[in-house]
């Protein structure tokens, strides 16, 4: 049971990004000696609330206080001094230098002006001694397995007389038993009445872990529970939200078109799998078919659509892609046989914000055909007007640049790219994130009747009802595991969202 | 992977001396050759007359190996020899002291090195960059005070030049050697006993890391350059003791030998590895292939460039060896992305060391 007073006290925080309300009035708490698990999808305020909390940044309102102290005018150094210390997911050790020296770095021993190697070397044996870790001091930290350069990260962590820890995805590269050892070492520091803020996207970790958990979406404070008073299917809704129903109402879409040629496959994976990222699958995706991939967040949503179109390298497993003889292991050869991936990463992995709507259309049509093949300025007018028209892009002006675009239509712009080359199976990773009701619905009726034409579509979506509403088939991911491939019945939503959270939902 | 036993992670530290211990094989084996192919190469003579014609590369070499462990690079150390010379030489024929002109030369390159640090700390500018500019700066320098060469006339330098400190056994080093091992001592110090030294690795792993664990970043970045200056300072001294003049083009390319010293001796380029001693190591072996090359007398000096790109390659390529040996050992650790850490190193100079992930 948690003590009386709390050593972490965020009352009515609110934080404010141009244009965005990033977390709105949240009120948040931590006792000591408890695990406290911090739940939410995508844009739901999880890493604002952290970085408020380690003073990354400075809220527009509301106080922080810790251990009853308050956090003014906050800097990570302030935050620190208070007795909350961070491990980022990415483990922001030094690799070059050795364990001790990354965890006293900045509080050696010294003797005089002199660092005095042994006691401080003794002094970090002594702390991961504390943490039941079998590590060698003197080992160089970038030669350790990644799992154990967390650990490292916790004692350096922990050494700074920390009251609060806070571990940001902190299991997000490991496997079972390096998680296994990660936990051992949570007990063990909230025996000691150390707090700690478990960030992670794997339910079955949550419950094996944490004492309570704060739900937040959409930068509000959806409530605060104790891990035992709620049910997995429970803890999915509040995070996931109501599903609106009212895209319906904006535009209906006629899923009576259906495909009607011979449904042969266009790509198969067997046991396809990559170490760490997804474990090995079997999929088939087959013309005329949109088979939607649900799951939470860090699920392996996206490195199964990663693999199916070879933009990352399997350890296991092979991909069979019709009509080709050999393997496709590249992007390039991915595409060569017209397999596409959108990635979710519109920002970086797709749109070039500096080219224009037309630039940004054919690019990927002229490096198909070839660079000493150029498309004729009259043939790249038609083009890209054409898909303007179609994909009713807005200015509709092929020369506008691509930066001055709206979100929704930026993400048309990369669909009229994908689309221009003909593809066979069409990837599409998140393509309604961040898009207004509108363009969300528009997108929805090109995919249907993409798949009414022929061509296969994986559609990926945070969203449950837009998968739900689109797919011919479901694909659940859970934990970095598929678990289930089945017909969309139109029955079948409470069972996916049963899968999705998994364990004992009823 | 958490079952990586004590055994296997004992065995590991040694990896990281790896580099520099090739250095010293490498140095054995040149000497083994010299033995074999020209009579009376190994003798104590010889072995101190690398030290004697080598001392002021020594001492660039102590510069170089704090700014490229740092993460940086200074292309300026030739033409800030240069300019050291052609100051102290035009400073003496003015009659100045000599105490009051080594004064001056160490200021004006300490200086120098202040000015790069500050630009590639608070401006951004890259060290490539940064130390170019400084580079064209001090050399261009040189011709405006003196485009002839000048001579030195001072008795203490003349005595500096022609001094021989008996070292025992008959044999005799000028004084330029005790003041190289000097600065030697006081940089192995420095960089593997303090604080200060601590931060210089931890600023050449990647700034983000290192702001984010605390470290003075700003004032490590800005006083490594000042380090470097300092030395390629006190080089243009002893170099001046060695010819007894001064001359705009002294020193020029010598940042591109002692950069590959520094590589020889095992420091990685990228920055956040590397030991002081690799460094007088990759030194000793440039000298002992020019001491080599003298000795067979038909080889035009010039084999002895061509021999250290050789050994360049052969360094390069065992430290990819090391590196992705490391990498396969850490598992699930992610492979770094080439300038990566370059990137993430300027967006945080940029931001001010804040994570934006």
């Amino acid at each position: 049971m948690p003590a009386a007073t709390p050593v972490v006290e965020m009352r009515d925080v609110t934080v404010t990004f141009p244009g965005v309300r990033a977390l709105d009035g949240v009120d948040f708490r931590m006792f000591p000696g408890e695990v406290h698990s911090l739940m939410g999808e995508n844009g739901a305020g999880k890493s604002t609330l952290v970085k408020a909390l380690t003073g990354a940044l400075r809220p527009d309102s509301g106080s922080i206080a810790v251990d009853g102290r308050p956090l003014e005018q906050a800097s990570p150094r302030k935050s620190q001094a208070l007795g909350v210390s961070t491990v980022y997911q990415d483990t922001n050790l030094l690799p070059t230098l050795s364990v001790t020296e990354n965890i006293m770095l900045g509080r050696e021993s010294r003797w005089g002006p002199f660092i005095d190697r042994s006691a401080t070397q003794a002094r970090a044996r002594a702390l991961l001694k504390e943490l039941a870790l079998d590590i060698d001091p003197a080992a160089e930290l970038g030669e350790l397995p990644f799992a154990l350069q967390q650990l490292v990260a916790v004692a350096r962590a922990i050494g700074i007389d920390a009251k609060v820890l806070v571990l940001d995805e902190p299991t997000a590269s490991l496997d079972g038993d390096e998680v296994a050892d990660l936990f051992r070492v949570i007990r063990h520091l909230k025996r000691r009445g150390t707090a700690i803020l478990f960030v992670s996207h794997f339910l079955d970790q949550v419950y094996e872990i944490a004492d309570r958990l704060t739900v937040l979406r959409d930068g509000a404070l959806v409530g605060e529970y104790r891990t035992d008073d709620i049910l997995r299917i429970e803890l999915v809704h509040k995070m996931i939200g109501p599903q609106y129903a009212a895209i319906e109402d904006v535009a209906p879409v006629d899923f009576s078109q259906q495909f009607a040629g011979d449904s042969g496959p266009v790509v198969e994976a067997v046991g396809l799998g990559r170490r760490g990222r997804v474990a090995p699958f079997d999929f088939v995706a087959r013309e005329g078919e949109v088979v939607g991939i649900a799951g939470l967040l860090g699920s392996g949503r996206t490195e199964v659509a990663r693999l199916l179109s070879a933009v990352d390298r399997p350890d296991t497993g092979r991909l069979r892609v019709s009509g080709a003889g050999r393997r496709v292991r590249t992007p390039r050869t991915a595409l060569r046989h017209r397999i596409v991936y959108a990635s979710e990463n519109r920002q970086n992995e797709g749109i070039i914000e500096s080219f224009s709507v037309r630039d940004n259309i054919l690019i990927a049509l002229q490096a198909d055909r070839g660079w000493y093949r150029p498309i004729s300025r009259r043939r790249q007018e038609e083009l890209a007007t054409s898909y303007i028209q179609a994909l009713n892009i807005r200015p509709a002006d092929p020369d506008a640049v691509v930066r001055d675009l709206s979100g929704g239509n930026q993400q048309k712009v990369l669909l009229a790219r994908w689309l221009a080359i003909a593809p066979r199976l069409l990837i599409l990773d998140e393509p309604t994130r961040g898009i207004d009701i509108g363009t969300k619905a528009e997108v929805q009726r090109l995919v249907n009747d993409l798949a009414a034409n022929g061509m296969a579509v994986v559609f990926i979506s945070a969203e449950l009802d837009e998968v739900l509403r689109l797919s011919t088939r479901i694909v659940v991911m859970r934990d970095r595991e598929m678990m289930a491939d089945i017909a969309n019945d139109g029955a079948s939503s409470g069972k996916v969202l049963t899968m999705i959270a998994g364990g004992g939902a009823p | 992977m958490s079952g990586a036993g004590p055994n296997g992670l004992r065995r590991l530290p040694k990896r990281r001396h790896l580099s520099w211990t090739v250095s010293l094989g490498l140095l054995i084996v040149l000497f083994i050759f010299g033995a074999i192919r020209f009579p009376g190469f190994v003798s104590g003579q010889v072995v101190l007359d690398l030290f004697v014609d080598n001392a002021y590369l020594i001492v660039l070499a102590v510069g170089m190996t704090f700014v490229v462990i740092s993460g940086g690079l200074d292309l300026s150390v030739g033409s800030v020899l240069g300019l050291s010379t052609v100051i102290a030489a035009a400073l003496l024929r003015a009659h100045w002291s000599p105490g009051a002109v080594i004064i001056v030369v160490l200021l004006v390159g300490s200086a120098l090195g202040l000015l790069v640090g500050l630009g590639i700390h608070y401006l951004s500018i890259q060290p490539f960059v940064a130390t170019l500019i400084s580079m064209f700066f001090a050399r261009g320098l040189c011709y405006v005070l003196s485009p002839d060469s000048i001579a030195i006339s001072d008795p203490f330098f003349l005595g500096m030049a022609q001094a021989q400190l008996p070292v025992g056994f008959g044999l005799e080093v000028s004084p330029s050697v005790p003041v190289a091992l000097l600065v030697v001592l006081a940089g192995v110090l420095v960089l593997h006993w303090t604080m200060f030294g601590r931060t210089v690795y931890a600023v050449g792993n990647g700034g983000r890391a290192a702001s984010l664990m605390g470290v003075p970043v700003a004032r490590t970045v800005v006083l490594v350059y000042v380090i470097s200056g300092f030395c390629a300072a006190l080089a243009g001294i002893l170099f001046s003791f060695y010819t007894l003049s001064g001359y705009s083009l002294t020193g020029v390319g010598l940042e591109l030998d002692t950069i590959a010293a520094v590589v020889i001796g095992g420091t990685v380029l990228s920055g956040g590895s590397g030991y002081l001693w690799g460094s007088i190591l990759g030194v000793l072996v440039l000298g002992t292939v020019n001491a080599l090359i003298t000795f067979d007398g038909t080889l035009g000096t010039w084999w002895s460039k061509i021999i250290a790109g050789a050994l360049l390659l052969v360094f390069v390529l065992v430290q990819r060896l090391v590196l992705r040996r490391r990498r396969a050992d850490s598992g699930g650790s992610k492979p770094e992305e080439p300038g990566a850490r370059a990137r993430a190193w300027a967006s945080d100079v940029g931001r001010g060391g804040l994570r934006d992930g």
